[in-house]
Formats: structure tokens, sequence, C-alpha cells
């Protein structure tokens, strides 16, 4: 029942690029960002978060048509890369890039959830025990974040093989280079007799996704500390709230 | 250890400001909570920024607002152990000992790791995760990873608040060792004036955030006899004993006490309440308890309806309580004689 044509096994194998790409490209900015966010005492911290936040809740439309504005070759960003050679718009890096877009209020969002849960007290400790920040930085809140990074991983992957709106705008969508799963089922959907490969597409991003979900689920149980580490929390705010005793 | 501070900090409502110039190496600080004791511990470690102030330790200056000169906290080599024992769940306990231990310069290290684990019995937990640790241990393995960074002023910022009573006993007597035997200088805050005789001889008194002086800890804990249970608690270091019946005689001083035989027999630090101590005027005949000493009164403390009877036994101090009626039957007067009464199970063993 289920019959493919070439053109499926591209989608699929760039769909799977994209998403890996842009997961990890979202990563480290993520962790980044959920970083300053919860520990730094930066003045404009809500803006920030309205900022990271903001793809959340924009129509990815939108956010494909600013992104084609900035990379497009009258865009400042995409003029410059221009000058280096490097093309942006209606390649897969564009596809990458929305994606990672998309994605990036969800990774933020998890590695935050769980570097709230990382008791301040422990990053105190580390400084009097001879850590500089960025020393406790590496040593105490990366590998406590780790399983909520895994978390991020997945729900950006799983974001990105998704992505449809941000991604036909600035990556179009023309099969073998940028034609991911999901544009290539609205492709059959507007195709006559084009059903059952659009419902054997829906299948494959369907099983794809349950394993993404799978495997992220075994691996946060390899990380048995993930749940001893509640101990101290709650003291977050009794950190903040007494200055005495 | 030589600390001068002048700080000052306005965090809310609360104002903090203390300004001391301390010699030491075995100093509290004590205070009821919400005292500034805690804000204190921060601003020294660098974890908080005072508002105005200087901070030098053994000349070194660690902070000058007026100079513009703050150390971060990892190049202050202050340690702290916290209330919680806030270990890294990560790490197992041996990584947690090595933490501070490796960001230690070779040359400033002093204490290698398997001594410092023997010396808080941490052997068998080296290569345990840090979340099967009981409370104790907690404590002791927070203890040994701040020794081992081997700083030049070490905070105990009410390492044994958060145990439950039995175990506090139990690692005291590990807190007293360690600390005496690795010769690190100091602060002990608590506000349990017990702790404070076991673990320190001066102290800083801290009200409502405000530093209110330099006390002597056993001068405090006579001053506030009336006000606890037992009155005073004397403390007796006893030395080497011997079997005498079912009972155990042990040296103190010049003089022997009789002391009941569950309290074992290795010489150490006893404790005993000052209302658990009888005064006859005359020598008694005839009695059930084992203790008969002669003593001088030394002092009188009147305090709240009590009179604190300081006696003078062949050299060693021992304080007495007694109410006023007794006091005026007795004709207690300073350098008048006296026997004391002390039945054999009234002496506990602290350490």
């Amino acid at each position: 029942m289920l019959e493919f044509a070439p053109a499926d096994y591209q989608a699929l194998w760039l769909s799977a690029r994209v998403a890996t790409a842009a997961s990890l490209l979202v990563l480290p900015v993520g962790f980044a960002l959920a970083w300053l966010l919860v520990f730094s005492r930066l003045p404009g911290k809500a803006l920030l978060d309205g900022l990271v936040n903001l793809p959340l809740v924009l129509p990815p439309v939108v956010v494909g048509y600013l992104l084609l504005l900035l990379l497009g070759r009258q865009g400042w960003l995409g003029g410059l890369l221009a000058r280096f050679g490097i093309q942006v718009v209606f390649t897969w890096r564009a596809a990458v890039i929305a994606s990672a877009l998309i994605g990036l209020p969800l990774m933020v969002r998890a590695i935050r959830l769980g570097m709230e849960q990382i008791d301040p007290h422990l990053l105190q400790a580390s400084r009097t025990l001879g850590a500089a920040w960025y020393d406790t930085l590496l040593t105490v809140v990366l590998p406590l974040s780790l399983p909520s990074m895994i978390a991020g991983l997945s729900l950006a992957f799983a974001r990105s093989l998704g992505e449809f709106g941000a991604t036909i705008i600035v990556a179009g969508n023309i099969p073998g280079i940028t034609q991911t799963i999901p544009l290539a089922i609205y492709d059959y959907s507007n195709t006559p007799g084009g059903e059952a490969r659009a419902l054997a597409l829906c299948l494959v991003s369907i099983v794809l996704s349950y394993v993404v979900l799978l495997l992220s689920e075994l691996a946060l149980r390899r990380f048995g500390w993930g749940t001893s580490r509640r101990q101290g929390s709650g003291s977050r705010a009794a950190l903040r709230k007494s200055p005495s005793s | 250890m030589q600390l001068e501070v002048d700080l000052k900090l306005q965090l809310g409502d609360f104002a903090f400001s203390a300004a001391f110039d301390v010699t030491g190496r075995q100093i509290g600080i004590f205070g009821p909570s919400g005292s500034g004791k805690s804000t204190l511990v921060n601003l020294l470690a660098g974890l908080l920024h005072p508002d105005r102030g200087r901070i030098v330790l053994n000349g070194r200056c660690l902070q000058d607002t007026d100079a513009g000169i703050f150390l971060p906290p990892e190049r202050r080599r202050v340690g702290v152990v916290f209330q919680h024992a806030h270990l890294f769940p990560h790490l197992s306990v041996r990584n947690n000992l090595l933490y501070g231990y490796r960001r230690t310069r070779p040359w400033h290290r002093k204490l290698p790791l398997p001594e410092v684990a023997r010396a808080l019995d941490l052997e068998p937990l080296l290569e345990r995760g840090v979340a099967c640790l009981s409370g104790g241990e907690r404590q002791r393995v927070a203890l040994a990873r701040a020794l081992l960074a081997a700083p030049e002023l070490l905070i105990l910022d009410e390492p044994l608040s958060a145990l439950d009573h039995g175990l506090k006993e139990q690692i005291i007597p590990f807190l007293r060792k360690a600390l005496r035997r690795f010769e690190i200088p100091y602060l002990y805050i608590a506000h349990s004036l017990n702790e404070m005789r076991l673990l320190t001889n001066r102290m800083l008194l801290f009200k409502k955030g405000t530093f209110h002086g330099l006390a002597d800890v056993e001068q405090v804990a006579r001053e506030r006899m009336s006000r606890c249970d037992f009155g005073y608690l004397n403390h007796l270091q006893l030395g080497e004993s011997r079997e005498v019946g079912d009972l155990q005689a042990f040296r103190w001083g010049r003089t022997e006490l009789i002391v009941s035989r569950r309290e074992g027999s290795e010489p150490g630090l006893f404790e005993l309440a000052s209302k658990d101590i009888l005064l006859f005027k005359r020598h008694p005949e005839a009695l059930s308890a084992r203790n008969l000493l002669e003593a001088t009164v030394a002092e009188l403390v009147p305090c709240d309806g009590m009179i604190g009877v300081v006696l003078d036994c062949a050299g060693e101090g021992l304080v007495a309580t007694v109410v006023k009626e007794a006091a005026a039957e007795l004709e207690l007067r300073q350098g008048s004689r006296v026997f004391a009464v002390i039945k054999a199970v009234a002496f506990r063993r602290l350490l």
C-alpha cells in the first residue's frame, strides 16, 4: 500500500537533515539565552523573554516573511552574505534557519525549566570553592541542565519536522532541494490522485516523530540524578527573600 | 586569623551594619535568626555586595568600596559550609570532595584527600553518589570539601541546624576533631549557645542586623543560666579513669569524679547541669550521691530569683544554681567553704 517516489525519499532525507541541523544550531543559542534569563542580573530581562517567545505566538508565515526580507538579496544580511557568495534564500540553509527560529522558544523554555530547578546555592558553593563564573557554568549548570537540553532537542527536532509556513516562504517548495515532508504532503494533497502518497508520507512523519520522542525519553532515563537534584528546589525563593539568617 | 570588617548594606527594610576587628582561630557569630549572621557570611564570601565598606583578611584586602576593590568569591580563599550541604548532585562523593581541591593552587593545598576522608570517616562513601547519603553524612562531606580547598578562613554557617538532635550529637565530635586537627581558622555561626561553647571561645554578637560587640562564650552562658531549663550546663574535661566497683572514677584536675559506667571510660568532655549540684554548709554523712567535693565560693551571680554559685574545687571551676532562700540559709559569701554533692548519674558525655 505504501509507495514512495524518488522525490519522496529526497523529502524524507531533507527533512531529517534540516531538523537535525536546526535543533543542533539552536541548542547552544537556547542554552545561552536560558542562562541569561535564569541566572543573570540583566536589566531588560522581560523584554528579552518576550522577544525569545515571539516566534511561538506569531504566525509562522510572518516569521518566514520577515526572514525573507532580512535574508533576501535586498535584505541587509542577505546582501552582506551575497558579497561572500553565500546565498541563503531558497536553499536548504533557509529551511534550517526558519526551523531553528521557530524552534527557539521551545528550546529556551525547556532548558529554562530545567535551570530553574537548579538550587542557586550550588552555584554559590562552587564559587566559594574557587570556580570562576564560567567554570561554574561549565561544571555545574551545564551538567545539571543536560536532561532539559535533551528535552529541548527533541521538542525542537519534532517542531522542525512539522515546520511549514516559514519554510515555504523563505525556502520555497522546490522538490529535491527545499521540499521537506510537510511541503511534499501539501503538494500531493493538491494533486488529483495523490491521496495515497500523502497518506504514506503522513505515516512516515508520525513514525519519525514518535521515534524521536521515545529516544529522548530513553536518554532522559539514563540521567537518574535528574530527579534527585530537586532536594534544594524552593530555596531560590527563600534566597531572594531573606537577607539574613 | 586577623579579620577587619566595616560594612554597611541596606536590603529592603533590613539594615545591616558591622564594624569590628577580630583576631583568633575559633570565633563564633551569635544571634537570633534574622539578626544578620548569614548576611555577614555572604558579604565575607563575596556572594553579596555591600553598599559601602571594606574587608581585610590577614592583611589582604578582599573588598574596599572606596578604592573600588572587589575580589570575586573564587579569589578570596574564604570557604563556606552552608546550613544545607549543597553537594553537587551530578558528582560522586569523591568528585565533590575534589571540586575545590582541584581549583586550589598546588602551593596553597594543605591536606590530601585520604587524610581528610579518614578524619571525617568518609572512606566507605567515596565512590557513592550523593543522593543516597544521610543528613549527617552530607554535612561531613560538605565540611571535607571545604577543608580540602584549604581556605584562609572557613565559615560554618549553622552547619548543624538542619540536623535533628541525635545527629547533631554524632557530628559535633567529628567537627571538633577535624577543625582542631587541620588548624584552619574558622567563624562558626549558630544560634545555639551549646554548639558555640563546644566549638568556639569568643563570639561576635549580632542583633537586628547590627554588630553588638565581642563576648566571651562562657560569660554569656553564665549570664543566661536562669533562662535555660537546666540552669547552666557545666562542661567538664575529664581525664583518665579507673573502675571503682560498678562505677568509673575520672581524673578531674587534682580530684576524682565518680561517673556512671554507661558514659564509657575514655577521657572526654562531660556535661553537668548546675541544678544537679547540691550544696551543704557542713560535711554531710552517709550519702546516696557518689561525689562529695569541698569547694570555695569564688563568685555569686544573681539572676531572676536564682543565684549562680561559681565554685572553686581545688582549682577547677564549677557552677551551681540555688534559689535565693537557700543561699541565705547557707550563708553564701565570696570565699565561704561549702560541700558540693553530685550524683554519679548526673554526668552526661558530650565528646
